[in-house]
């Protein structure tokens, strides 16, 4: 399939490839020996400091393919590379921000960002210094004491941020990490997670489900087919200037026409995947 | 409710009950004594036979002793059902090896033990240590067991993925949950280790609760076996704050840990 708009990464030569997947399949052996094959021959291209998000119907796949790319599923065929090198295991290069609840329930905000530090030896004085600053960067200076059930979800959200960003990854994978989160709230943390990127520009591979919202953020959006054997049918850089803010930036008529576009290519694919979970259930 | 009226409704509750018994078992109607004291006593009695324990200083022998037992069945108990709680559920192969005789172990009633461990061990503490041991060490086990299982995988990947090896790992994770699963089952298996001890004293020994009560039944002074019940209750509740009051400190981070046990 022909991809519309630019595949490959604004390629200057000087700035290397974060994460690259090459034709990468993702299958899984269901009970009864049958396979189900998840991702098929999934290209991704993510340069240095770019902020990549990736759309898809439910079901298709999307943290499949960031779960490869963290290193925690390895791909049934084809290629993963991190700046360059085959990846073996886990991503040390990433960090990683779940959909699900992550943080350590028995441990304070200040201790489960801390202990990001203090696994690679870090002195326990100087680890908690730094998440403290790190949880103030987040908004949370005032809540270090706290124990995660005593925190909000958006709160919570801040506090993995502060985890993941702690250890300065050069990449960072974010599975609908706003998902379960209202709607002020989404955009209270998606400014906040373009100010943190702007001051040094990770490269992000961002999931979502919300097409608005991967516009708002992204520097290109990616959009997958309706699984099983989803694929990248889309590719799109987004002509946005930055530094953006998520709510007004939905008021630009460029921000309304690439939704637009994007959405009619995005449409047929969200009724698929639909039908087959619907299906999927009623089986 | 305000606290004063549950208070003074809740010691009502315990005085009528006692009036009544004291009643029918001194006042005789149409002839006839409705709670005979031979098989009934009197709380009268009862109650003297508490305070005759308690003046003279012979109670606190038998309670120090059945403590003592209580509290080396639950140390050694956990001590094991942590250490192999954790061993079958790193190493699925052992436990499923294991499985049919932890089930049958555990299957059978303890009661029947206690004679083997009386041929054993002798008649002092250290049979009675062993039956609470055999009932305490199922609990944390089990318990341990599912803790260690039951980690989340996302926050299992997480850990992972901010770097941790297996050795941080096992100590940040999987202890803490196991540990927690085991502080949830605290009251059981504290519990269980007073049952082993009294069980155990009963069946047979020279000292503690369950001797004190075994002896009065043995020669039908039933204000001696009501005034031992009673004793034992008492001792089972303090046992039971206390155990609460470890229990709010150490599950700080669970959500309504506090409130569970108001």
């Amino acid at each position: 399939m022909e991809l519309p708009g630019p595949a490959e990464p604004i390629s200057t030569g000087a700035v290397p490839t974060a994460v690259s997947l090459q034709d990468a399949s993702v299958a899984f052996r269901l009970a009864g020996g049958r396979v189900y094959t998840a991702v098929e021959k999934a290209n991704l291209a993510v340069a240095a400091g770019e902020f990549v998000a990736i759309v898809g119907p439910t079901g298709c796949g999307k943290s499949t393919l960031l779960n490869v790319a963290a290193g925690l599923l390895a791909p049934a065929a084809g290629h993963v590379r991190i700046f360059d090198a085959p990846l073996a295991g886990l991503n040390r290069q990433a960090g990683y921000l779940f959909q699900a609840d992550a943080l350590f329930p028995w441990k304070t905000a200040i201790d489960n960002v801390a202990i990001a530090l203090e696994i690679d030896g870090v002195p326990r004085r100087q680890a908690l210094e730094r998440a403290q600053a790190f949880l103030a960067q987040v908004g949370l200076g005032a809540f270090s004491q706290r124990y995660p059930h005593m925190l909000s979800g958006g709160q919570r959200k801040r506090v993995g941020l502060a985890q993941v960003l702690i250890r300065d990854p050069k990449i960072l994978l974010m599975d609908e990490p706003f998902g379960p989160l209202d709607a002020q709230t989404r955009q209270i943390m998606g400014n906040l997670l373009l100010d943190l990127w702007s001051a040094d520009r990770k490269a992000v591979l961002f999931v979502t489900h919300d097409l608005e919202e991967a516009i708002a953020l992204a520097d290109r959006v990616v959009i997958m087919s309706a699984g099983p054997g989803a694929r990248i049918i889309g590719d799109w850089r987004v002509p946005l200037s930055r530094p953006r803010d998520i709510t007004e930036v939905k008021l630009d008529q460029a921000f309304h026409d690439l939704h637009r576009e994007i959405w009619d290519a995005l449409k047929d694919e969200v009724l698929k995947g639909y039908a087959q979970s619907t299906k999927a259930a009623g089986e | 409710m305000p606290r004063l009226t549950l208070l003074s409704l809740q010691v009502l509750v315990a005085v009528a009950a006692l009036a009544f018994w004291q009643f029918f078992a001194t006042v005789p109607i149409l002839g006839h004594t409705l709670l005979p004291p031979f098989f009934f006593s009197k709380p009268t009695d009862v109650g003297w036979q508490i305070v005759d324990w308690f003046v003279t200083g012979v109670i606190w022998k038998h309670l120090a002793i059945t403590l003592w037992e209580s509290i080396l069945a639950f140390a050694i108990g956990s001590f094991f059902g942590v250490a192999i709680g954790f061993w079958f559920a790193r190493k699925p192969l052992v436990a499923a090896v294991f499985d049919p005789y932890v089930k049958m172990a555990n299957a059978l009633p303890r009661v029947v033990l206690a004679p083997i461990f009386a041929l054993w061990l002798g008649l002092g503490i250290w049979s009675k240590v062993a039956l609470g041991v055999t009932l305490v060490f199922f609990i944390v086990f089990f318990n341990v067991y599912q803790g260690v299982k039951e980690v989340s995988t996302t926050v299992r990947d997480n850990a992972r993925m901010i770097g941790m090896n297996e050795a941080q790992l096992m100590r940040h994770v999987y202890w803490p949950s196991a540990l927690s699963w085991m502080f949830s089952s605290l009251h059981t298996s504290v519990g269980f280790a007073v049952v082993g001890a009294v069980v155990g004293e009963y069946l047979g020994s020279a000292a503690g609760l369950g001797y004190l009560i075994q002896q009065a039944e043995g020669v039908f002074d039933v204000a001696g076996v009501f005034a031992g019940m009673f004793v034992l209750s008492a001792f089972v509740i303090l046992i039971d704050i206390f155990v609460s009051l470890v229990e709010r400190r150490l599950l700080v981070w669970r959500p309504n840990a506090a409130e569970v046990r108001g």
